[in-house]
């Protein structure tokens, strides 16, 4: 026991670490063991096949494609919705900052209702794409507005405690050895919340590969052409197939833990980076 | 620390010159490009919730809300937040005081386990309990026998939200109470207070805002999950229907002004999450802010 745990005269510890395992497990570890171990009742190429059958093959396409465009997207403008609210002043800024957080609070399915009757043939915004030729609704780029909404706050609040922690010196000095302001963003700034950066893009990433709730509406749902892996899992439940839907959830549980491990990596590389600075 | 170096960038930030401020028009074009992304992504579809809820008149909004099925909804949702919540408080509670009042081995990893669940995609979550209570899992036939209902009746729904919703509290809890560090714990117990007066007194006023804040952030997500509650719940209409899953129905059977009506409560509750988040957030960040300069004094 003294090798486990470093000694304190606070009391309480048995107790409050006994529960807390026993409830993560029973909560938490335990029903995802499940998914791992229902899927060995599975042989290799059993489990093989269900994974990589075309229709699934066209989910994964769909899903890694469009959660990877909608992050990319946030990227971007994250990191200048996180610069504005940081940099610059501006009437409303304190109710924008507080609304940024929205996608966290409102629930999925909301979200993908809005979405589909704004961007349906007679909807406030797809009435003016559909004449251009752009079908949003139903199709393979309402699942990436959707994601898009859902990854929003993700870089903006993992980019904006960085930029509001650099030094201003640090420009001014940029500035006085001549560096033009896009000098400084390139050189100064970008470096010190690169870490950041990818940290949200990552975060992003990986809720739109799981999103369910607010792709559903607007995707249309067609096989092999606008269906999401989630959506994949739940249609072979619906149709007993339990085999089938535990090994595709054991495909996504070990992607999520690998994504899981890289954010860890990444928020590891944005303190070490801070603590040098 | 930082607060110390917040004040400074402030102060030097009113003082920011000609040399570390970009021009005007360079100032114009990105406040007004970050606005039209925002305005595109989020304030447009959360206006269109309410002008569609509304778009009929009210007496069809009102009607939509107290209809039966709407109310049992409610009242289902209710429940599921008020079983979900406080059973994570508990847990958030506990699991804070462990890791961050002492020090011991594999501290890293319980705090990884804790937010595993924010990396599981909804549906997972909601699968992974009918593989240990559906007709077909673990425990299936044995709760056959005992004519006990877990999927597709409500322990089922609060199960799955109680998932999705394990480390809201305790992930804001952890850093705070690490950060408070144990002196103040050690001189109460010191002094010769018991484990729960120096848990109420000592510990717990001083993490009470961040308790708050991961309640609000929990409560919300409680109330408004929508994956992993439609695999388990089954859509029985009056019975297993929570909020969102309402929504769903209407939306499917194109009874959109009602969709949008019960939709709109859900985005009033995200509005007054956020805005009780925005006062929280404030409460938690000026007491630091006291303190620091109490320290630097």
């Amino acid at each position: 026991m003294s090798t486990f745990k470093r000694h304190s005269i606070l009391p309480g510890f048995n107790l409050a670490l006994g529960f807390t395992l026993l409830y993560l497990s029973l909560i938490v570890l335990i029903p995802l063991s499940a998914a791992f171990i229902r899927t060995t009742e599975l042989s290799w190429q059993e489990f093989w096949f269900a994974v990589t059958t075309p229709r699934v093959m066209a989910s994964y396409r769909l899903t890694f494609g469009a959660s990877f465009a909608a992050a990319l997207v946030n990227a971007v403008f994250g990191l200048l919705v996180a610069w504005v609210l940081v940099r610059y002043r501006f009437p409303g800024k304190k109710l924008i900052d507080a609304l940024v957080d929205l996608p966290f609070a409102l629930p999925t399915a909301v979200a993908g209702i809005a979405l589909t009757a704004l961007y349906a043939g007679n909807g406030w915004i797809g009435q003016y794409l559909e004449p251009l030729g752009i079908k949003v609704a139903f199709t393979p780029i309402g699942v990436f507005v959707a994601l898009t909404f859902i990854g929003l706050p993700f870089v903006v609040r993992t980019v904006q405690p960085v930029l509001e922690d650099i030094e201003s010196e640090l420009e001014e000095a940029a500035a006085m050895l001549g560096a033009n302001r896009l000098q400084t963003f390139s050189r100064i700034i970008f470096p010190t919340i690169f870490p950041a950066l990818m940290t949200g893009f990552a975060l992003a990433f990986a809720r739109a590969i799981g999103e369910y709730g607010s792709v559903i509406f607007i995707a249309g749902n067609m096989p092999m052409v606008s269906e999401i892996t989630p959506l994949l899992i739940i249609t072979k439940l619906e149709q007993y197939d339990y085999a089938g839907a535990t090994a595709l959830a054991v495909v996504m549980l070990v992607i999520s833990f690998i994504l899981l491990l890289v954010i860890n990596l990444l928020q590891w590389w944005g303190r070490r980076r801070s603590a040098l600075a | 620390m930082t607060m110390a170096t917040n004040t400074l960038s402030s102060t030097s930030r009113v003082r920011r010159t000609l040399t570390t401020q970009e021009p005007s028009w360079v100032r114009r074009a990105l406040i007004g490009l970050a606005l039209a992304f925002l305005t595109l992504f989020l304030f447009v579809p959360l206006i269109l919730v309410f002008y569609e809820a509304l778009k009929k008149g009210v007496d069809v909004y009102f009607a939509a809300i107290i209809e039966p099925d709407a109310l049992s909804a409610i009242q289902l949702t209710l429940t599921v937040a008020a079983i979900a919540v406080p059973l994570n408080l508990v847990f958030g509670v506990a699991a804070a005081w462990a890791i961050a009042k002492f020090e011991f081995r594999g501290k890293n990893l319980l705090i990884t386990l804790i937010d595993l669940p924010f990396s599981v995609s909804p549906v997972v979550s909601g699968l992974i309990y009918v593989l240990i209570f559906g007709l077909q899992g673990w425990l299936g036939p044995w709760l056959a026998e005992h004519d006990i209902k877990v999927i597709f009746a409500v322990t089922g729904i609060v199960l799955a939200t109680v998932f999705v919703t394990v480390p809201f509290i305790a992930r804001e809890l952890i850093p705070l109470m690490q950060a408070q560090g144990t002196e103040e714990e050690e001189a109460a117990v010191a002094l010769g207070a018991n484990g729960w007066q120096t848990f109420s007194r000592v510990t717990l006023p001083n993490i009470k805002w961040g308790l708050l804040y991961g309640t609000i952030l929990c409560n919300a997500r409680a109330m408004g999950e929508f994956g992993a509650v439609s695999v388990v719940s089954g859509h029985i209409r009056g019975s297993t229907n929570t909020l969102p899953l309402h929504v769903e129905i209407l939306y499917n059977e194109y009874n959109f002004a009602a969709a949008f009506a019960v939709a709109s409560l859900l985005a009033l509750l995200a509005l007054v999450t956020l805005a009780l988040k925005t006062v929280v957030e404030s409460k938690i960040t000026q007491p630091k802010e006291n303190a620091d300069e109490h320290r630097s004094a």
